[in-house]
């Protein structure tokens, strides 16, 4: 009994530590072609490209799908799964003609009913708005040939070439939510839940083919061993990692400086008191220092802009509106007098909790009001109900976010500011406004439009619509053993660029 | 017979409640799975669409009643936000948080059994001293933060594993079990101090008791009447124990998968709860109870092996 008893434990033992042992010898076997990741968050999301929400979806999803038209490295659009396109004089018929033996990733061509099918599910009106908001100005789509697409317009639109970068599926794909079909540089492989998403580059691509072979986007949750990940070498790419975590990184790593493109801003519910008066908002544009939020918080790195629009969008961009309001509180405590607050009063500044750069913006804002009397508080909750209470019932005082735009136009971020639009979550309300809108949307000379979303952009800054702070700075850590990292002005991982330093010399 | 249905019927009551309540726990907290899925493109009519498409403006007890049947007919419905059947989901991670709990738990036993009766044999030499001072700090090392140490320093510092390098069992089996050694080792440590202590408090009481004093008339020596006589005895509590931890192990691998990087269950709770992804919560809940249930079912088994009395009861 005694021995049997011994024995059995001896086992045990034993069995522990071969299973112990045994793991440290894991294989090391290292693709030369293959690189590893890093995201914040799962694709917690319909692979779908058109029901797709998420920033952190769409950024992987590009290297997947592609529209008719899709959007480089400099902002402009060129022709994708069509390979050219013409628009009437009236700007009100489109036609685009299919690129000559293009396939999707299952190896079927591309046809215009593929097309056709894939713009018209995002015009669909049976849930209220359709998908691509801008799609209600279609009134049909024809195709008169088998390479041919012809869509026309009810309206005049110069900008509808921007929104013509939805991806086409294929029509017969009948789970396009969890299986993905493109025609993108890269196809889908699998996908592990909070794990990992692997692509594979796809070999029939109609452009030049990406470098790399193998893309496994491996979800990294944990933001405070990023670090330790990207020098243990599980991941060989971060996006977004802020100053202090590139300070810790050695000359093992390359890093890429960009913009995140995103307006970050104290959003104010101009619905409530006493954000209705237009000078208690001025003042607080007096009140907020930037360049001191970027020096406490960004390691001095940001650029500081005054209304709804950054700087990757060129022509649309004005510089001059970050100087309206350079700090002076004797003007912002003149204004908080005029509007009756010269005690002051006290404010909720709601962040989601997931968002570091936007909490410790935050607190630096709190300390800056106080100047003025303004009493500020912090209520950090989930990124959920973020959503459902700020976002979607509007029932908050302030919050600090960053807001993106979905397409390369101007629209896509002023469009948010109309007095009815459904996202319209800071209530703004300005009759001028919504009268230039108006007549931005629907003008059909590009130069004059330009005008008129720069004015659009004018009266945000001097309404004071919010607390405009910065394009936060973006840091992007690729191992050193790759290069070829490329910003776009979207919200984008271009994976198809990347390529190992050594094929490059080949 | 009685016995079976009797535990059946309990079985069933209990995972009932444990679902109910997940399900009422949904109604009280804020959120809503429609405007999460929609994020920044949520507007009424689009979110008044889908929560008609998710059947979520339907009342509650009908929502509850619908799961219930189809899960039922083993139909676990499909995540909201991953669009995948949830049952295939559960069948990817529930590898990773069983052999997790599976590996602790064959550290605790093989560590705990031998340490307890060798310190009750040797009470009072300076390594059973040694021992018993070493246990109370690993019993007071909450294991999150044990796993942070190991991350800091068989990580970091000695790099004798990869943080945050985990590989899955599909690719490769002995990376997969390498990867878990230490998240194993941080569970398992505190709770092999407690079962150690417990063995060991138990065997020394069990040996006051006059059976033990009548065994040694008869001329057993010390190792025979441990064996034989005591070491059944003293094993009851530590098996009560014993169970308990293992179903403390299950529910807190939620902590242990966040701090290790672990794409286990816990973590896929995790992620759906601030999702609001009802249907998976739902179902990893039940299955977390049913491990717990099925663990406790065993003990009692094992109970009766151990102590025939039980058995008349």
């Amino acid at each position: 009994m005694k021995k049997s008893m011994t024995n059995a434990l001896m086992v045990m033992v034993l069995l522990t530590l071969t299973i112990a042992l045994g793991g440290c010898s894991g294989d090391k076997a290292s693709d030369s072609s293959q690189i590893v990741v890093g995201i914040p968050q799962d694709l917690e999301d319909s692979l779908d490209p058109h029901v797709a929400v998420a920033a952190g979806t769409k950024e992987v999803l590009f290297n997947i799908y592609e529209g008719l038209v899709k959007p480089d490295s400099d902002g402009n659009l060129i022709p994708a799964v069509a390979s050219e396109y013409a628009v009437s004089e009236d700007e009100k018929t489109f036609t685009f003609t299919l690129r000559e033996g293009i396939k999707f990733h299952n190896g079927n061509p591309v046809t215009v009913e593929d097309v056709k099918y894939s713009i018209e599910k995002c015009a669909d009106t049976t849930d209220g708005d359709p998908l691509v908001e801008a799609y209600s100005n279609i009134e049909r789509i024809e195709t008169p040939d088998d390479r041919t697409i012809e869509i026309v317009l009810k309206e005049p639109n110069n900008d509808f070439l921007s929104y013509m970068t939805t991806a086409i599926l294929p029509a017969d794909n009948a789970s396009p939510d969890t299986e993905p079909i493109g025609t993108g540089p890269y196809l889908y492989v699998s996908r592990s839940p909070q794990e990992n998403f692997v692509v594979k580059r796809f070999d029939d691509y109609w452009g030049t083919p990406a470098y790399i072979e193998n893309v496994i986007f491996k979800v990294c949750p944990n933001t405070d061993t990023i670090v330790m990940d990207l020098r243990g070498g599980s991941i060989d790419m971060y996006a977004r990692l802020t100053s202090a975590q590139i300070n810790e990184l050695d000359d093992q790593f390359d890093i890429y400086e960009g913009t995140m493109n995103l307006v970050q801003a104290l959003y104010l519910n101009n619905a409530v008191k006493p954000f209705d008066d237009v000078r208690v908002r001025q003042a607080m544009c007096y009140a907020v220092n930037q360049q001191e939020i970027f020096d406490l918080t960004f390691d001095g790195k940001g650029t500081e802009i005054g209304s709804s629009m950054f700087p990757a969008f060129g022509k649309y961009y004005i510089p001059e509106l970050a100087d309206v309001y350079n700090q002076d509180l004797d003007k912002a405590k003149e204004l908080m007098k005029e509007a009756g607050y010269e005690n002051g009063f006290s404010m909720t500044i709601t962040v989601p909790s997931n968002y570091q750069p936007h909490i410790d913006t935050a607190q630096v804002l709190v300390e800056q009001l106080k100047a003025i009397n303004i009493d500020a508080s912090i209520e950090l909750i989930e990124w959920s109900s973020w959503l459902s209470d700020v976002y979607a019932d509007r029932n908050y005082e302030s919050t600090v976010i960053g807001v993106d735009a979905a397409e390369l136009t101007a629209r896509a971020l002023l469009d948010r500011f109309e007095s009815t639009a459904g996202n319209n979550f800071i209530n703004f309300n300005n009759p001028e406004y919504d009268k230039v809108y108006a007549n931005a949307i629907t003008c059909n000379d590009a130069e004059q439009q330009t005008e008129l979303y720069k004015q659009l952009e004018t009266i945000l800054t001097e309404d004071a619509a919010n607390v405009y702070i910065q394009d936060m700075a973006e840091f992007v850590a690729l191992n050193s053993k790759y290069e070829g990292y490329e910003f776009y002005p979207l919200y984008v991982q271009d994976m198809s660029k990347i390529r190992l330093k050594e094929q490059t010399q080949k | 017979m009685r016995y079976v249905v009797k535990k059946s019927v309990t079985f069933i009551l209990t995972l009932l409640l444990v679902s109910l309540l997940a399900f009422f726990a949904f109604q009280i907290i804020p959120g809503d799975p429609a405007i999460k899925m929609l994020g920044t493109q949520a507007t009424p009519e689009k979110i008044a669409a889908l929560q008609d498409k998710l059947g979520l403006n339907r009342p509650m007890p009908v929502r509850y009643l619908s799961w219930l049947g189809d899960f039922f007919f083993g139909d676990m419905g499909e995540s909201y936000s991953y669009h995948m059947s949830v049952s295939s989901m559960l069948a990817g991670k529930l590898p990773i948080t069983l052999t997790l709990t599976l590996m602790s738990f064959i550290m605790i036993v093989a560590g705990a059994v031998p340490l307890g009766i060798y310190t009750a044999k040797h009470k009072d030499k300076p390594v059973t001293k040694a021992v018993n001072v070493l246990n109370q700090i690993a019993m007071s090392v909450p294991p999150f933060f044990m796993g942070i140490l190991f991350t800091y320093l068989f990580g970091i510092v000695l790099r004798w594993f990869t943080p945050g390098g985990f590989v899955s069992y599909t690719s490769n089996i002995g990376g997969f079990i390498g990867y878990l050694f230490f998240p194993a080792v941080a569970i398992a440590v505190p709770k092999l101090a407690m079962a150690t202590k417990m063995l060991q408090g138990s065997l020394l009481s069990e040996m006051q008791l006059d059976y033990v004093r009548t065994a040694y008339s008869r001329g057993n020596r010390t190792n025979g009447v441990l064996y034989h006589h005591v070491l059944k005895n003293a094993m009851i509590p530590v098996v009560t124990f014993l169970g308990m931890t293992l179903a403390d192990i299950v529910a807190g691998s939620i902590i242990i998968e966040q701090v290790f990087s672990i794409p286990g269950l816990g973590r896929l709770l995790i992620t759906s709860i601030s999702n609001r992804d009802y249907p998976v919560v739902q179902a990893i809940i039940v299955c977390i109870a049913v491990i717990v249930i099925i663990i406790n079912y065993v003990v009692d088994i094992v109970y009766q092996i151990l102590d025939p009395r039980v058995r008349g009861q």
